[in-house]
């Protein structure tokens, strides 16, 4: 059995391909070689021998849909690869176009639909989370300067401004709203997301969805330490029903397919849980996840392979993650060989 | 003794957090012909820069579509947008293939016509029909598509004044939930305007109510705001059906479906995040079955789509003229077609790629066409493998918008050939030259002598 | 007719991998782009480079001496050579 895991980027901010990776591992009954797929040469996941096996370079999501396949097709011609886990939101659209391509050479994914992965994207969101009783703050969708005058009429500042795939900013008036509008859409292109700003505590939910309306599981964390990124780097698990419970929900009526993580923010007052975000793939911290009871990317592996999953009862509460850095020695040599021949074999 | 194979040197910095050699080279895959037709032997015949269009790719994309809708709804007819590309031979195939002519002018109305088009084959569509092509509209039964009241009264008037009858459906304009709101073509549905007009034609003895039309927008990026248009014409429809016991001819959903070609400032290419033509097919006849009037009688479904069918039809063949190395190091390429032939390079980044073998190694590059003014840049960024000095280039996705919005800015216009289903190529446009232009131009006797 | 300075320590492997060891830079290279920075550093002149490629490669002369003088340039732009 062979696995590829894109998102190494094992960072400051990091993607989730290690942590899923550890977790495919740490399943008794996970028998397989995990295959690295980066975009980078200096990828942190392709560097650790106990990671993965092989890593290949895959062309970035810009470069287009036959660039990818292309390049997937000939990595599978020498690894003869059974599921391909992405992780990373830039990727997914892509990997999503491609699925059926990818299952006639024998590759199984297990991803959210092109509609899913619109709907949690757009302002349609909104709309959407309000029929179904979901709070959810208010949004627009930017797609030039023009649009933030609106803001004025629509919200109180201070607003959230967020590109479309990544990075989010809190600003205080239009001057800011503009320069990072500006910032946002020269990194990751139109629209931008602006958002109301609702003020209080994050809780953040790692779950996965069937693809039926069931969610086969759903591990909520609160964030203890948070870095000048905005990325969580210590959380805990918590015990709150009614988070638990507004994550079936909006599983089971997006019938999402896939990992997922939701963002939460519990409004201070009210004490009202609103959705900030649907992030359409595992989150870093997945592990925690793991090690609270719920492994959460095995079974995603086992979805993908057609098997059937139990759903997870239950977790354990008050499980810690914190994150920590490691400084990796390697020589040149394996730089060398991901440059020229875009290959690190772990052997 | 042989020699060894020669390509350009390259030397390329390694950025982490740049594209790789692995990330970039598939793109640089050359397309060496057209419907298998050696695109040199293309150049060699027909010169450089050259435009050249898919007999078959054309119709393939007509009957794809064809089918999509025909197979979601009973009743489909396509109308050809005149306005993407109404090239005869291009307009020509379109007809064969069974769609009628949607035009936008008095001068649209005239090129269908000659092309052989009857008046009740042609959709009369604008803000702009001037009384002489009114007139002759409605005594050729055209289907004009009425966009303001000004215009709906011209027409009371003048069928008074011609005693004739006429077909005409109203272009509604309303809010699909997408920006920019296209609120300036036809009478809003939210407001009540539309509803009005339709009495306004209702209770006029010689204007027949045949058809709602809209069209919400160009280049839609989701097929959702499609099912909301729908259905308000739908149940538009269903009130002239309940009040007044009319059943209309046909509910015509405008275009506006994209094509893969990407526009500037988005990060992923447009294959990837648009929705497929099925979605869109979905959206737009789903609404459909709501209609309430017996199911033999129900209306049929016209749809104008342009850039969807025609886009990757079109290339363009054009000819590296020189390298350069821009002050930063950058790679620049100058090649022989510039935006004056491209107006469409100002919002898509238009695919380029080579248009022979080439080495493997790429580079970041702009591509500069051939005129002498700054705004002449068809890609400011654009990984491509290194060219020599009359290499050719293949530029995608230019069937929409280019031979109607180019012009002969500083150089003349090209060649434009089709190739045909049966391997042949047919010139179906000829380049212009000075005498064509010079034609027209007058100059005034006094200024004819000078000496320098 | 000129003649350049190829930097020291220089590591050039066959792959096209060069490490630059006094900025910690690493560059990849092309084929010919190996042969021209070798010749450089055996202290060939311009004129003798080119006169290597057109004798070893299917090239013309005219051809060698364009793509020399944009390889040069870019050599130049990354420090790694100067003239001398």
């Amino acid at each position: 059995m062979k696995v590829a895991v894109t998102g190494l980027n094992n960072i400051d901010s990091p993607g989730p391909g290690v942590p899923v990776i550890r977790a495919l591992k740490d399943s008794p009954d996970f028998k397989g070689d995990i295959i690295g797929l980066i975009y980078d040469s200096l990828e942190p996941g392709a560097y650790m021998k106990d990671v993965s096996k092989m890593n290949y370079l895959i062309p970035y999501p810009s470069n287009g849909l036959d660039a990818l396949y292309e390049r997937l097709e000939s990595i599978n011609e020498k690894e003869n690869i059974d599921v391909i886990i992405p992780t990373l939101d830039s990727e997914l659209y892509s990997f999503a176009k491609i699925s059926k391509k990818l299952e006639s050479i024998g590759i199984k994914t297990f991803l959210p639909t092109i509609d899913q992965l619109n709907y949690r994207a757009k302002d349609k969101l909104f709309e959407f989370c309000t029929k179904h009783d979901i709070k959810v703050p208010k949004n627009i969708l930017a797609t030039s300067i023009q649009d933030l005058y609106s803001i004025q009429s629509e919200f109180n500042y201070p607003v959230v401004v967020k590109g479309i795939f990544y990075d989010a900013y809190i600003v205080n008036n239009f001057d800011e709203a503009v320069t990072y509008y500006n910032k946002l859409s020269a990194k990751w292109g139109v629209p931008i997301i602006i958002q109301e700003y609702i003020k209080g505590d994050e809780y953040n939910v790692a779950a996965l969805g069937d693809g039926k309306g069931n969610a086969v599981g759903a591990v909520p964390m609160k964030k203890l330490y948070i870095t000048d990124k905005g990325k969580g780097w210590a959380g805990i698990t918590i015990n709150d029903p009614v988070l638990i419970e507004k994550s079936n929900k909006i599983i089971s009526v997006l019938k999402w397919q896939s990992g997922t993580e939701l963002e939460f923010v519990k409004e201070k007052g009210t004490n009202e849980y609103y959705l900030l975000e649907i992030n359409p793939r595992f989150p870093a911290w997945v592990f925690l996840a793991v090690a609270a009871g719920q492994n959460l990317p095995y079974a995603l592996f086992k979805l993908a392979l057609g098997e059937e999953v139990e759903p997870f009862q239950s977790y354990s509460i008050g499980k810690i993650f914190i994150r920590y850095s490691w400084d990796l020695i390697t020589d040149l040599k394996m730089f060398e060989e991901i440059t020229v021949k875009g290959e690190i074999n772990h052997g | 003794m042989d020699k060894k194979r020669y390509e350009r040197p390259v030397i390329i910095k390694q950025y982490s957090g740049l594209m790789n050699k692995f990330g970039s080279s598939p793109v640089t895959k050359p397309m060496t012909e057209i419907d298998g037709i050696p695109i040199r032997r293309m150049v060699d015949e027909y010169g450089s820069p050259l435009f050249v269009f898919s007999e078959k790719k054309i119709r393939e994309n007509y009957r794809k579509m064809y089918r999509l809708f025909k197979t979601r709804y009973p009743k489909v007819q396509f109308s050809w947008s005149y306005k993407t590309n109404y090239m005869n031979a291009v307009c020509s195939v379109f007809h064969q293939e069974g769609a009628l002519a949607e035009v936008v002018s008095g001068y649209e109305y005239d090129r269908a016509r000659r092309l052989g088009v009857e008046g009740r084959n042609i959709i009369f569509n604008g803000p702009d029909k001037n009384t002489a092509s009114l007139e002759r509209a409605i005594k050729e039964s055209a289907k004009i598509h009425i966009d303001h009241f000004d215009e709906l009264f011209e027409i009371i008037e003048l069928t008074e004044k011609m005693n004739a009858d006429v077909d005409v459906a109203i272009r509604v304009n309303m809010d699909t939930g997408i920006y920019p709101k296209w609120d300036r073509f036809g009478f809003n549905y939210e407001n009540g305007e539309a509803m009005d007009a339709i009495k306004r034609i209702i209770k006029n003895p010689r204007l027949h109510l045949t058809g709602l039309h809209t069209h919400i927008g160009t280049y839609i990026m989701s097929a959702d705001p499609y099912r909301v248009a729908a259905s308000k014409l739908v149940n538009l429809a269903n009130e002239i059906y309940k009040q007044y016991n009319i059943v209309l001819d046909y509910i015509d959903m405008g275009g506006g479906i994209p094509s893969n070609n990407t526009l500037k400032g988005q990060y992923l290419q447009a294959e990837q995040i648009l929705p497929s033509l099925e979605d869109f097919a979905d959206a737009i006849t789903s609404p459909m079955f709501d209609l309430e009037m017996p199911h033999d009688e129900l209306p049929t479904l016209y749809l104008e789509n342009g850039r969807s069918l025609i886009d990757d039809a079109g290339y363009l063949i054009s000819s590296v003229i020189a390298n350069k190395r821009l002050s930063d190091g950058k790679r620049a390429v100058i090649i022989d077609a510039g935006v004056n032939y491209l107006f469409t390079s100002h919002w898509f980044n238009h695919k380029i790629v080579p248009g022979q073998q080439s080495g493997e190694f790429t580079e970041n590059s702009a591509v500069y066409g051939p005129l002498c003014m700054n705004i002449d840049c068809l890609r400011e960024n654009i990984v491509i493998p290194s060219f020599k000095k009359g290499d050719l280039v293949v530029i995608l996705y230019v069937g929409a918008y280019s031979v109607t919005q180019w012009m002969q800015f500083i150089t003349l216009r090209p060649n434009v050939i089709m190739v045909m289903e049966d391997g042949e190529t047919e010139l179906i446009r000829e380049n212009e030259n000075i005498e064509y232009i010079n034609s027209l131009e007058k100059v005034p006797e006094i200024l004819k002598n000078f000496s320098l | 007719m000129s003649n350049y300075i190829v930097s020291s320590n220089l590591a050039i492997s066959d792959s096209g991998f060069l490490f630059y060891p006094a900025t910690g830079e690493s560059f990849t290279l092309n084929q010919i782009g190996i042969f021209i920075l070798n010749k450089l550093r055996e202290g060939k002149d311009e004129n003798a480079v080119i006169q290597s490629l057109v004798d070893e490669y299917d090239v013309d002369k005219n051809t060698a001496e364009r793509d020399f003088t944009d390889f040069i340039y870019q050599l130049k732009q990354n420090n790694l050579v100067q003239e001398s």
